[in-house]
């Protein structure tokens, strides 16, 4: 033994039952006596409901029940969703009623549930349930619906303004005073759903004589949902196990607590009976959170060196028509400008404003990717003012390595000061431009030009904060048999958590990967947990796994010492065994260590230990939040006929500390940029004027395809934390967030004869042709 | 709703039951023959995550209703690995190049990619990367699973 494992490419423990088609997601589940729920949904987008008549519905043969608002439980603490995030800045609270009583806000909120023998039968009861409707004021495009006097997305409100926030600091007034020149700057910012392969599933399975409810859902943070289940239906957490299987993907909109989750829970009670719902693609349209729309405008301040003084404007963010997840999006889009750029001076308010769309909550990135796209449009129009190359003007304003601890002087959501804590900006910079060759490329670009072809190219970089605490806790515990059991509190949507949780205990343990199994996601197997987000996985579980391990050596040795009458300095734990250093002959194995724990065998513990089993648990984390960053180079090629854009290669440096498997941060990263790629040119969510979605399936609603995309060169540094002692950095979003920006500046570049200004994304070939043909209707 | 007798050969195996007409092939697969391995991602036929091998072909198990399926050849992601539990090349490969993440899509991409490199395990990049643009992964951004494709082609070819 004595294997390397932190830092090697170790095959993912996942992977085995996955390719063979043994997953157990939450759909594959099927219990004895199992029923199947459906939802009627509502249809406008705002308007006065009256249910009419459930008689047919509930007549129907295999119907076990409907439920309406009417109908829920009178025990339920409150028949409304309870807020996820409250908040004492959120001005206006609204969250929907777990079934619509009297007003609807969007299309595709729930009205009714049936429950029936089969999903086919739940459905065509749907159909029979009569509904009246009278239209309400619709509030679909954000910008009417944040005026005073703009269409009301709830009639009880006064305004569609949910809350005002605001990042402040410098002397902002004073910098644009003293500064040589101002630019000022507007464009939307639209991104897509969560779109994971697997839609959203819950399954209750209550247990009438033991008194407990078991929810599987495919959620990102099971015990967020024990919170709010426990909370919404007045039941003990003790009583409620919420299990994540095999999650399907979850990039943000899985994270939050869904009005499903507490209906299915609900339902189960009532029937005393296993209770399934499946969300259908359709419904991952119109009822699953998505991203959508900020509008942002800016004004720039700079010296005519490039050297940027001040900021400030404003971000209307539409919230979609509830705010159930907080002012989580509206922060995180906030606190992390100006991003990688020294920028000493930048106040920038945020409106987040309802509308009668599908509710907002974040995906991937969460509102970094749209902090940073500002940044690095706000970066390429400045440089492009005063003829300045992107990259060198990139180089001017970053951050540069004898600032870290770097302070910007923006503060995290829980008020402490915004820290960077290391890194190499400008060193990043500089690899990616040499791998990309940058220098030739513009060569290349201009003849290319001279031959009507429209080459561009488009940099970014990002800062990221990752690793959030305050735990995501890690018990490793050895059996009698030598095998260790790590249970955790950190879910898993395919990251690959377990194995990097294996290949830090299989370190500091010194045995085989195989040895270990890991328990994730079930809130039976760990008492506390968070969740899957905010690129705080890694982080968090790698710092408690080892130190959980650790523990357990220190506790092996101890134990050995006595019983092998050594002293601890004379042993040493390898291969599943604690050995006496100079005579391998002498040793007693783990599985030996943990049967004496047991204290059936030996009747008691032994003197100094003063818990059973050869296990610890460790809560540790971050001392404060590490920052990840990057920078990303997009080449592209725009078809100025078409309006087709061909990405031509994709190039990312990346530095999330020290790196515990390379292959699953690639991973990560490619991922995490191809999911910024359909942000810059292909995911849309449509919806007309009277609020219908018009982009409910994958024909209408474009992802990137294989065929589309490029190759992703990726290249690391590692500048290790010292938030944290094992210098780890999160890296689930950082390929998303710089990636928008970097196609964006690419694509604008390439139409630099045409001088378009690209003003919004995802840039389709029609807004190609409108910028080509703009900008000539103008010179002529 | 009137129920129809079908029977078919599912990996090997005779596998029969009652159906309404309005089941698909998908449903029929996990609900009827408990073969929970095909994966419904959208039910309109365009994600790809539901595909299947029917006598040789790949198709989508949601477009796809049982009763047209009876008396049919189908292979499912269960089927894919030799009898003794040998991965077939495909898999080894998806493993080996961290074509997977949540593995919600793999089945689909498997199977599409098992007949494909069935008729010809000679194939390029690109005609790779055409062959899954009907397949939807929103985890791996592809790169894993067109190295995993090259890779098990390469074998395929040998064989």
């Amino acid at each position: 033994m004595g294997v390397r494992q932190i830092g090697a490419r170790v095959q993912r423990v996942e992977d085995e039952h996955l390719i063979r088609g043994d997953g157990k997601y939450v759909d594959d589940i099927q219990l004895p006596g199992m029923a199947y729920a459906a939802f009627l949904r509502s249809s406008m987008a705002h308007a006065k409901i009256k249910i009419t008549d459930i008689s047919a519905a509930k007549g129907l043969p295999g119907v076990y029940a409907v439920l309406t608002y009417d109908t829920l439980p009178s025990s339920l603490v409150s028949k409304t969703q309870l807020e996820t995030y409250p908040a004492p800045i959120i001005k206006q609270s609204v969250c929907p009623d777990l079934l619509a009583s009297e007003e609807v806000a969007h299309v595709g909120q729930a009205i009714a549930m049936v429950v029936a023998s089969s999903r086919h039968i739940a459905e065509d009861a749907c159909e029979l349930i009569q509904v009246d409707y009278t239209a309400l004021s619709v509030a679909v495009d954000v910008v009417e619906a944040a005026k005073p006097e703009g269409p009301l997305a709830h009639s009880h409100l006064k305004d569609n303004i949910a809350a005002s926030i605001e990042t402040k600091f410098g002397d902002v007034e004073a910098a644009f005073s003293e500064c040589d020149d101002t630019l000022k700057l507007k464009f939307k910012q639209h991104r897509g759903g969560c779109h994971a392969m697997e839609c959203r599933g819950v399954l209750g399975d209550w247990q009438q004589q033991l008194g407990e409810l078991t929810l599987y859902s495919s959620t990102q943070c099971p015990y967020l949902v024990r919170r709010m289940v426990s909370r919404q239906l007045d039941c003990p957490e003790s009583s409620i196990r919420v299990i994540a299987p095999d999650v399907g993907g979850g990039f943000g909109p899985k994270a939050g607590y869904y009005p499903e989750e507490a209906l299915i829970a609900i339902a189960t009670k009532e029937l005393r009976r296993p209770v399934k719902w499946t969300e259908d693609r359709r419904e991952h349209f119109t009822a699953t959170n998505q991203q959508r729309d900020q509008i942002w405008e800016l004004e720039v301040g700079f010296k005519k060196t490039g050297e940027i003084t001040a900021i400030k404007g404003h971000v209307t963010h539409d919230s979609g028509a509830f705010l159930n997840y907080g002012l989580l999006l509206s922060a995180t889009t906030l606190m992390p400008l100006p991003g990688p750029y020294k920028i000493k001076n930048l106040h920038v308010t945020l409106n987040t404003v309802y509308t009668n769309t599908v509710s907002t909550s974040p995906v991937r990135g969460a509102g970094r990717p749209n902090a940073a796209y500002a940044m690095d449009r706000v970066i390429d129009a400045v440089a492009r003012h005063l003829s300045i190359d992107p990259a060198d003007m990139r180089h001017i304003n970053l951050v540069k390595n004898e600032d870290f601890p770097y302070q910007p002087g923006s503060k995290h959501r829980n008020g402490s000061m915004m820290t960077y804590d290391s890194g190499d900006y400008t060193g990043m910079l500089a690899m990616v431009k040499e791998m990309a060759d940058y220098d030739n490329f513009r060569q290349e670009q201009k003849q290319a030009r001279a031959n009507g072809k429209y080459l561009g190219i488009g940099l970014a970089c990002f800062i990221e904060d990752t690793g959030m605490g305050p735990y995501e806790g890690v018990n490793v515990r050895v059996d009698v048999t030598g095998n260790v059991i790590a249970s955790t509190g950190a879910a898993s949507q395919g990251q690959g958590h377990a194995t990097v949780i294996a290949q830090v205990i299989a370190e500091e343990l010194d045995i085989e990967i195989n040895k270990i199994r890991v328990e994730s996601g079930d809130t039976g197997k760990f008492p506390h947990g968070i969740g899957a987000i905010g690129s705080r996985t890694g982080v968090n579980v790698g710092l408690s796994a080892n130190d959980a391990s650790s523990q357990v050596k220190k506790k092996a040795l101890k134990l050995a010492s006595i019983l092998l009458d050594k002293n601890e300095d004379t042993l040493e734990l390898s291969d599943g065994a604690v050995r006496v250093r100079s005579d391998s002959n002498q040793f007693i194995t783990l599985a030996d260590l943990a049967l004496q724990l047991s204290p059936a065998v030996a009747g008691k513990l032994p003197d100094g230990f003063d818990s059973a089993g050869l296990e610890a648990v460790s809560y540790l984390s971050s001392d404060y939040m590490p920052h990840s960053s990057g920078a990303n180079i997009a080449k592209v090629e725009v078809d100025i006929v078409t309006g087709g854009i061909k990405i031509l290669d994709y190039y990312v440096v990346h530095d999330c500390g020290r790196i515990l498997n390379p292959m699953i941060v690639d991973g990560q990263i490619i991922g995490g940029v191809v999911h910024g790629i359909g942000n810059a040119m292909f995911e849309q969510m449509v919806y007309d004027d009277a609020g219908n979605p018009m982009t409910t399936n994958y024909g209408d609603y474009l992802l990137p395809l294989a065929s589309e995309m490029p190759e992703i060169h990726v290249a690391h540094i590692e500048t290790p934390s010292p938030a944290n002692p094992m210098g780890l950095k999160g890296a689930g979003e950082g390929g998303t967030i710089p990636a928008i920006g970097a196609m964006i500046n690419a694509i604008e570049d390439a139409l630099t004869p045409f001088d378009a200004y690209i003003a919004q994304y995802p840039v389709t070939p029609e807004y190609i042709l409108e910028l080509v043909d703009s900008e000539k209707i103008a010179a002529e | 709703m009137q129920e129809h007798e079908v029977q078919m050969h599912v990996n090997g195996k005779v596998v029969s039951g009652k159906v309404e007409s309005r089941t698909h092939l998908g449903d029929f697969l996990r609900q009827s023959a408990g073969l929970t391995g095909t994966h419904l991602g959208c039910e309109h036929g365009v994600c790809g995550a539901c595909t299947v091998i029917v006598d040789g072909d790949a198709v989508r198990s949601c477009l796809m209703l049982a009763v047209q399926a009876d008396n049919c050849e189908v292979t499912t992601i269960e089927g894919i690995a030799e009898a003794d539990g040998t991965l077939h090349p495909l898999q080894e490969a998806f493993r080996n190049n961290h074509a997977l993440q949540c593995g919600f899509c793999t089945a689909g991409m498997i199977t599409s990619l098992h007949a494909f490199l069935s008729e010809n395990p000679n194939r390029s990049e690109t005609e790779i990367r055409e062959a899954i643009s009907g397949n939807i992964c929103r985890c791996t951004g592809y790169q894993g699973i067109v190295s995993a494709a090259m890779e098990a082609a390469e074998k395929l070819a040998k064989r």
